[in-house]
């Protein structure tokens, strides 16, 4: 483990990950997840695995925020119409 | 069961599998080292099949099959989701209403759109050249369409994206993948055995024998499933409201 790249790589990973379980509200969790997923990228590119960097980029940083951003959208409508309702 | 009993099973369980990992992980190669047994043997298979992009080899020559289960399993995962987020009988669909949208952002999702769609159909083909392939290509692909709802709005984006020909272009191409595997079987060797098509040129677009072929299979599919989730989840979002039962 002597290069140095790989090693900032690595806690860049550990710092958004630890973040991503700290932070509470969904909708900034999706967007440092989308961050998790960019340094996952190019934590994967670091170690000479572009292939898996790729998916991890297409999937992690933009496809899965998408689905959770969506899905809370939906969540937060429903409870405005219960509210208006009451 | 009682509480007790079941946090003893997942003490044990767990200590085994630490254990089991523990082991594992002691036989591995040397991180960053220059032996990797099943690497080699890798890159030999690749070349002689002449595709430049071993891990294409990987997922459509030598772990062809594996690469067949994954696509079920997508291909599954789209089809519960599309039955879970149907329209049920007590919603109905509200037009949504046209968007503001302030014109930088509009600027930026109309030049990255055509862009972004091409690097996708890009990494698609050059799958078996260069890294990536039919899977990253087809995400790349199906999100750029969505640039549209960023950059327009909604209706924009379901004009040019009719879902039924999506999920028709899923089916299709999945069923391609199982037809060019059948193919091996129907020409004498093996199911998904890449002896069908000359190899061709190494390191040229129709190198490699069926490599291109299923990867093409595989961008379309992924492509075509993707567009489909997001429709439906975009759909239940925007669209499909719940009836005010009053």
């Amino acid at each position: 483990m002597a290069d140095p790249v790989v090693v900032v790589a690595l806690l860049l990973v550990a710092g958004s990950a630890t973040l991503a379980v700290a932070v509470r509200d969904p909708v900034r969790q999706a967007l440092v997840l989308s961050v998790l997923g960019v340094v996952l990228a190019v934590l994967f590119t670091v170690l000479q695995a572009p292939d898996v960097g790729l998916s991890q980029l297409a999937v992690g940083s933009a496809v899965t925020p998408l689905l959770l951003l969506l899905t809370v959208r939906k969540v937060r409508r429903r409870g405005q119409r219960k509210g208006r309702e009451r | 069961m009682n509480r007790r009993f079941r946090l003893w099973l997942v003490a044990v369980g767990s200590a085994g599998l630490a254990a089991l990992l523990v082991a594992a992980c002691l036989e591995l190669p040397d991180f960053g080292g220059a032996w990797h047994p099943y690497g080699d043997r890798a890159v030999r298979a690749s070349l002689d099949r002449h595709t430049a992009n071993t891990v294409a080899s990987v997922n459509f020559d030598q772990r062809a099959f594996d690469t067949l289960g994954e696509m079920t399993i997508l291909f599954a995962a789209v089809l519960g989701c599309v039955v879970l987020l149907r329209q049920t009988r007590d919603e109905h669909r509200a037009r949504p209403e046209p968007a503001d949208v302030e014109p930088p952002v509009r600027r930026y999702a109309l030049i990255v759109l055509p862009v972004a769609l091409l690097t996708g159909l890009y990494v698609i083909a050059h799958g078996q050249l260069s890294p990536g392939g039919g899977f990253q290509g087809g995400v790349v692909a199906a999100t750029a369409l969505h640039l549209l709802y960023l950059g327009a709005d909604y209706r924009a984006l379901e004009r040019i994206r009719p879902v039924g020909l999506y999920e028709v272009g899923d089916a299709a191409a999945a069923c391609a993948y199982l037809v060019l595997g059948l193919a091996g079987v129907l020409a004498g060797t093996a199911f998904l055995a890449n002896t069908l098509l000359p190899y061709g040129t190494f390191n040229t677009l129709s190198s490699g024998g069926t490599v291109p072929l299923l990867n093409a299979a595989i961008g379309m599919e992924v492509a075509c499933a993707v567009v489909v989730l997001l429709a439906r989840f975009l759909d239940q979002a925007v669209e499909i409201e719940e009836e005010s039962r009053a």
